[in-house]
């Protein structure tokens, strides 16, 4: 039910987008996406039994894997 | 792939593991996850055997295993009613009731349908207005919001052939009853990762505010995972219990506001009854009443004679955390995933499952 991987939109019509998942693409609906309007081709999405329940934030990805590196070193 | 490569990687792991392995507490520290996804992450990345002072244990976080045998029965005895199909996620289809499975009322001629999502069984129901399509809802609350948009949907669609079946469950409550039990000895949680993606940090305050235990919510990479055992061993050592986001890039405090307003525009907390845990209070969802109409119990008499668990399997210990999977005298000789005897062999999320696989 759950794909733990981020997804990526490769496009966007209505409220549904296509993502891509190991090379094959589907359909996931962006009704549960509080900021929908914003979403981009491009994003990376988290996607549960064919929503889109979240958009990927690169800055906090980015700043998680920089506290790492600071901290391990 | 990105966002997973870089939380692969093997020397930030490592670095991890070693610092991990410097608190010393002169006893084994135990946590728990309570999402099956986490389970399989950590069996798959075999870290229990490079962490010999933390003992990893799997909590009631598979969806399809706390499904009780008696729903399992009720939905059986649905798909035995006439006019009817069954909309189900994949995943429900092997688990065993009383005395027979979906698969087993498939072969006899019942109509279920496999569906990805919520709105597939929407779709089912405008394609067949002369037949009730009920849909089988199970799931914590990662899934309760996308049922909730397909109520809403039908609603707007004025689909009257369309109803569901409630099982869902919310883990909070689940948590709480597992630490108001002590059965298990706890000493923090590993929150699930897409589950707060929708809830937020809030709902697990009470971890550390009633029972000062450290919490930690993350992903499913081993990094992620590494990262939040380091955090609750740092809040052990400084006596500073809290729940703390190592997932930052997916769950925020606040969760996702959208997706709780929607859940809770057409559900509202109620008891559920678990397998293994039993009936708690308010840890499931049912209808509101102006979505009434929506409840597939409203239509069909679904009372069973008497529900049991498959005879010998340790399932409900196990989601308890009272047992490992190779506790179970069937684990792997008599109950493996060609031969499934209890649903945590049947799901892939299931501790049994991922236990056999990657054990
Ligand atoms: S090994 Fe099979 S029978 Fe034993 S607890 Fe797991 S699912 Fe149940």
């Amino acid at each position: 039910m759950c794909i733990g991987v981020p997804c990526q939109i490769v496009r966007i019509h209505d409220q549904m987008a296509t993502i891509e998942i190991g090379g094959t693409q589907r359909e996931v609906c962006l009704d549960l996406l509080i900021d929908e309007s914003e979403t981009r081709v491009g994003d990376f999405v988290i996607i549960h039994a064919g929503f889109a329940i979240q958009r990927i934030n690169a800055q906090e990805a980015e700043e998680t894997l920089q506290l790492l590196k600071e901290m391990m070193e | 792939m990105k966002y997973v490569d870089e939380f692969r990687d093997a020397t930030i792991a490592q670095k991890l593991i070693n610092r991990i392995q410097r608190f010393k507490f002169n006893r084994k520290v135990r946590f728990m996850e309570v999402c099956g996804s986490h389970t399989v992450a950590i069996y798959k990345s075999g870290m229990r055997n490079l962490l010999p002072d933390i003992d990893l244990i799997s909590g009631p976080g598979c969806p399809v295993c706390v499904t009780s045998a008696l729903d399992i029965d009720r939905t059986i005895q649905l798909t035995r009613m006439p006019d009817t199909i069954l909309a189900t996620f994949g995943d429900m289809i092997r688990v065993p009731g009383s005395s027979s499975s979906l698969q087993n009322e498939i072969s006899q001629g019942a109509e279920v349908k496999v569906v990805y999502s919520s709105y597939d069984a929407l779709k089912i129901a405008e394609d067949n207005p002369g037949k009730r399509v009920v849909f089988l809802a199970v799931g914590f609350e990662t899934t309760s919001p996308t049922i909730a948009a397909a109520i809403l949907q039908a609603e707007k669609k004025g689909l009257e052939n369309f109803s569901i079946l409630s099982y869902h469950k919310l883990i909070p409550p689940a948590m709480k009853a597992l630490l108001t039990g002590e059965q298990v000895h706890i000493d923090g949680f590993i929150c699930p990762g897409h589950v707060s993606v929708i809830i937020g940090s809030k709902p697990y305050e009470f971890i550390p505010q009633q029972y000062h235990l450290p919490a930690a919510i993350t992903g499913f990479e081993p990094v992620d995972i590494l990262h939040a055992l380091f955090m609750m061993m740092a809040q052990i050592k400084e006596n500073r219990p809290a729940v703390e986001i190592p997932y930052s890039r997916a769950v925020k405090p606040e969760g996702n506001p959208m997706a709780i307003q929607r859940l809770y525009e057409v559900f509202e907390p109620s008891e559920a009854k678990w397998r293994g845990l039993g009936v708690i209070a308010d840890s499931g969802l049912k209808l509101r009443r102006r979505f009434q109409k929506y409840d597939a119990t409203q239509y069909y008499d679904l009372s069973v004679a008497e529900s049991s668990d498959p005879p010998g399997c340790e399932c409900g210990s196990i989601l308890k955390g009272l047992k490992k999977p190779s506790e179970c005298p069937l684990f792997a000789s008599v109950c493996n995933p060609s031969r499934p005897i209890g649903p945590c062999m049947v799901s892939s999320e299931g501790s049994c499952a991922a236990a056999y696989k990657y054990g």
